[in-house]
C-alpha cells in the first residue's frame, strides 16, 4: 500500500479511506493518527423457530396472529407464550384490512433502507385485536395519511421470508384536490 | 429488605463529546475522564477503588468484544472486581445503579463507574442501522430499521391522544385536526430544541452548542415526520466517570460528596406493536378518574419511565417531584421523548407535557432563548444542553448527566465550566433519567446535596 495521504478534515479522511483503504489525520491537537479501513462482513444462519409458520403464512398470502389458549388475550405480532399470562399461545389468520393507529414518513433511515426513502412506517390495529402489527404504508404521501385511515395488506410474490413480505396500501384512493 | 447503606458521588470526570475523536481509542477517551475525576479528590489513590462497572452499548460500534476488560486494564484496576453494564440507551445510567448497588450492599466501600462509546467507528446510516439491531430483528429492523422512525410513530400518536382530542377537539375534518394538531406539537417541540441548544453554549462539554432560533429550528431537514434535525439527538464519541463511595469513607474524600438518594428502574415490551391498553400507574397524589378515558401506555407514553419514576420516589421519600427536585437531567435523545418523560416522571399530568412547555417551566431563570416564557424556572430540565446539545456516546450518556449533577449539587459548575451560567442556585436535589430502546428500559435516580 502507497503511503497514505495526510489530511486535516476527518470527513476527507472517511472518503480517502473508504477509496483508498488508509488515510492520515492531521488532528487539532497536532500529532498524526493512521487510520485505515476495517471491513466486517458476517453471514448468519438465522432460524425464526417458534415464530417460523408467521413467515410461511406470509408466504401463503395470510398474516397469522396468535391468540393466548387461557386468557384470550390476541396479538397481531405473534408470540408462541403469552405475555399477560404465561399460557401457549395458538395462531390464528388476522383481518387482511385494519386502520392506522400511528404513522411516520422517512426521509433517511439505516444504511440498508437509505436507497428506500423516502417510505411510510405505520402501526396497523385490527378489529377484536389487542396489539399492533409494524409494517412499510405504500401508495400514500406524507399528506395522504392520517390516523384511523383503513389500510389493507398487499403480499410480495415471490416471497423472501421476511417481515417486508407483507406491506400495506390504503383501501381506498386518496381523493385528488 | 435491610436498609441499603448510603452512597455518596464523590467525583467526576467527562471528555468533551465529539464527532469522533480519532486521537483518542475507547481506553485512552476513559483514562482522560479518569484522571480528571481522580485529580479532583487527590486524596484518593487508585488503589483505594475496590471494583469497577464498566459501560458501552454496542460491540458492533466498538468491534471488540470485551472491551471493558481492556479499560480495566489499561485504569491500571486489576485483578479487582469489574464488569461490563450494558441496557441500550440506559447502559450509563445502569451502571451508575450497579456501582450503587455494590456500596450499597457493603461489598464496596469505593467502585469507579465508566462509561464510553465510539460511534465514529462507522458512517451515520451505518450507525442507524447498528443502532436499529436493538429492534427486534425479526418483525422490526426488516421494515426498514430506523429509531428516529420509531419515536416518531410514538409521537404521532402522543400527538393525537394529547392534542387533537383536546385543543384540536373542534376541528371537524380529521385529517385538518390532526394536521393542525401536528404543527402545535412541531412548534413546541422545537421549543424544546432551542432550550437544550441555547443551554449547551455554557457548557463546554457539548457537541453542538448554538443559539438557535425558533425560525432556523422549525426550518432545518425533515428526517421522520414530524421530526426534524435540530430535534434529535446526533452520534459521538465520548467517555466519563462517576466515583461513588460508602458514607464511611466519603468525607475523607472530598467536603462536598453528593448522596445518591434514590433510585428506579423500569421496563416494557422490546416492540413498539406489543405494548399493552390498560391504565395508568399513579402516582400518590394523581386522581384515579383523571385519566379514566386513556388507554395506556400505548405507543404513546414510557410506562417503563413511569415504573423507574415510582420506585425512584419512593425510595427518596419524594411526594412532589415539581417542588422537591431543583432540576433533572433526562434522556431527551428527541425531543419528543422529552415532553413525553415530562408526563413519565411526574413533572406534569399526562396530556400536559406541550403546555409545560409552552408555560416555559423547564427553561433556566437566566438565560436568554429569545422566547415570552411566562413560568419559566420551575424545574430546569437538561441545564446542560441534554443529549439533543451534549451528544450522545451511549455508555456514556447516562454517566455523564450524573457528573453534570454532581457539578450541580457541589454548586462547583464554575469550577468545571470555566462559567457558572447554568449553575442552579441551591440547587439541593436532583434527577437523572437514562432511558432504551423505544422505551424498553429506564433508570431513574435522585441524588440530594449531602
Amino acid at each position: 500500500m502507497a503511503q497514505p495521504r495526510k489530511f486535516t478534515k476527518f470527513r476527507d479522511v472517511m472518503k480517502e479511506v473508504n477509496t483508498k483503504g488508509a488515510a492520515l489525520y492531521k488532528n487539532p491537537a497536532g500529532t498524526e493518527d493512521l487510520v485505515i479501513l476495517s471491513p466486517y462482513a458476517i453471514n448468519y444462519i438465522h432460524s425464526y423457530a417458534e415464530d417460523s409458520p408467521f413467515f410461511l403464512g406470509l408466504a401463503k398470502g395470510k398474516i397469522l396472529g396468535s391468540e393466548c389458549k387461557s386468557c384470550h388475550y390476541r396479538y397481531a405480532t405473534p408470540r408462541s407464550h403469552c405475555m399477560a399470562c404465561g399460557a401457549e399461545t395458538e395462531w390464528f389468520a388476522l383481518p387482511k384490512e385494519g386502520r392506522v393507529h400511528s404513522w411516520t414518513t422517512c426521509y433517511y433511515g439505516g444504511e440498508e433502507f437509505l436507497k428506500e426513502t423516502p417510505f411510510n412506517l405505520a402501526l396497523v390495529e385490527f378489529d377484536g385485536v389487542d396489539t399492533l402489527l409494524l409494517t412499510r404504508l405504500k401508495d400514500a404521501k406524507e399528506a395522504d395519511i392520517f390516523i384511523g385511515m383503513k389500510v389493507k395488506a398487499v403480499f410480495r410474490h415471490p416471497p423472501r421470508y421476511l417481515i417486508s413480505d407483507v406491506h400495506f396500501v390504503p383501501s381506498e384512493k386518496p381523493r385528488k384536490k | 429488605m435491610p436498609a441499603p447503606r448510603k452512597v455518596y458521588m464523590i467525583s467526576g470526570g467527562v471528555t468533551k463529546f465529539a464527532k469522533a475523536h480519532p486521537d483518542m481509542d475507547f481506553r485512552l477517551m476513559v483514562k482522560r475522564a479518569f484522571d480528571y475525576a481522580m485529580k479532583d479528590i487527590p486524596e484518593l489513590r487508585t488503589s483505594d477503588i475496590e471494583s469497577s462497572r464498566i459501560s458501552y452499548f454496542s460491540d458492533h460500534f466498538a468491534r471488540q468484544l470485551k472491551a471493558a476488560s481492556m479499560v480495566q486494564d489499561y485504569l491500571g484496576l486489576n485483578p479487582k472486581d469489574s464488569r461490563r453494564i450494558e441496557w441500550g440507551g440506559a447502559t450509563g445510567g445502569q451502571a451508575i445503579q450497579a456501582g450503587w448497588e455494590t456500596v450499597a450492599s457493603g461489598r464496596n466501600e469505593v467502585c469507579l463507574v465508566a462509561g464510553f462509546e465510539t460511534m465514529s467507528h462507522v458512517e451515520t446510516w451505518k450507525g442507524n442501522e447498528f443502532i436499529a439491531l436493538a429492534s427486534d430483528t425479526n418483525f422490526d429492523y426488516p421494515v426498514g430499521g430506523f429509531y428516529t422512525g420509531y419515536y416518531a410513530l410514538m409521537v404521532q400518536r402522543h400527538i393525537y391522544e394529547y392534542l387533537r382530542k383536546t385543543k384540536f377537539a373542534h376541528v371537524k375534518d380529521e385529517k385538518k385536526a390532526q394536521r393542525e394538531a401536528t404543527q402545535e406539537a412541531k412548534r413546541i417541540m422545537a421549543m424544546v430544541s432551542v432550550k437544550n441548544h441555547v443551554n449547551a453554549e455554557h457548557n463546554p462539554y457539548s457537541q453542538y452548542p448554538e443559539k438557535l432560533t425558533m425560525k432556523e429550528a422549525l426550518g432545518r431537514e425533515m428526517v421522520a415526520y414530524p421530526l426534524n434535525r435540530p430535534m434529535i439527538c446526533t452520534m459521538s464519541d465520548g467517555a466519563a466517570v462517576a466515583i461513588l463511595a460508602s458514607e464511611d469513607v466519603a468525607f475523607k474524600y472530598t467536603d462536598h460528596p453528593v448522596l445518591i438518594k434514590g433510585v428506579g428502574c423500569g421496563t416494557d415490551t422490546m416492540r413498539l406493536a406489543d405494548r399493552p391498553h390498560g391504565s395508568v400507574p399513579l402516582f400518590p397524589w394523581e386522581e384515579a378518574g383523571y385519566y379514566s378515558d386513556l388507554r395506556y401506555p400505548g405507543v404513546h407514553s414510557f410506562r417503563a419511565g413511569r415504573a423507574a419514576a415510582l420506585e425512584a420516589y419512593k425510595n427518596s421519600g419524594i411526594r412532589d417531584p415539581k417542588k422537591e427536585l431543583d432540576f433533572v437531567e433526562l434522556h431527551d435523545a428527541y425531543a419528543s421523548s422529552e415532553i413525553q418523560t415530562y408526563e413519565d416522571i411526574g413533572l406534569c399530568r399526562y396530556g400536559e407535557g406541550y403546555e409545560f412547555v409552552d408555560q416555559g417551566h423547564p427553561f433556566l431563570e437566566d438565560i436568554d432563548y429569545g422566547l415570552d416564557l411566562p413560568h419559566r424556572g420551575t424545574i430546569p430540565v437538561n441545564p446542560s444542553g441534554g443529549l439533543i446539545a451534549c451528544g450522545h456516546p451511549v455508555g456514556a450518556t447516562g454517566i455523564m448527566q450524573g457528573v453534570f449533577a454532581f457539578w450541580q449539587l457541589q454548586g462547583s459548575i464554575r469550577k468545571h465550566f470555566g462559567n457558572d451560567k447554568l449553575q442552579i442556585r441551591g440547587a439541593k436535589r436532583g434527577l437523572i433519567h437514562s432511558h432504551a430502546g423505544t422505551g424498553s428500559s429506564v433508570t431513574v435516580t435522585i441524588m440530594e446535596r449531602a
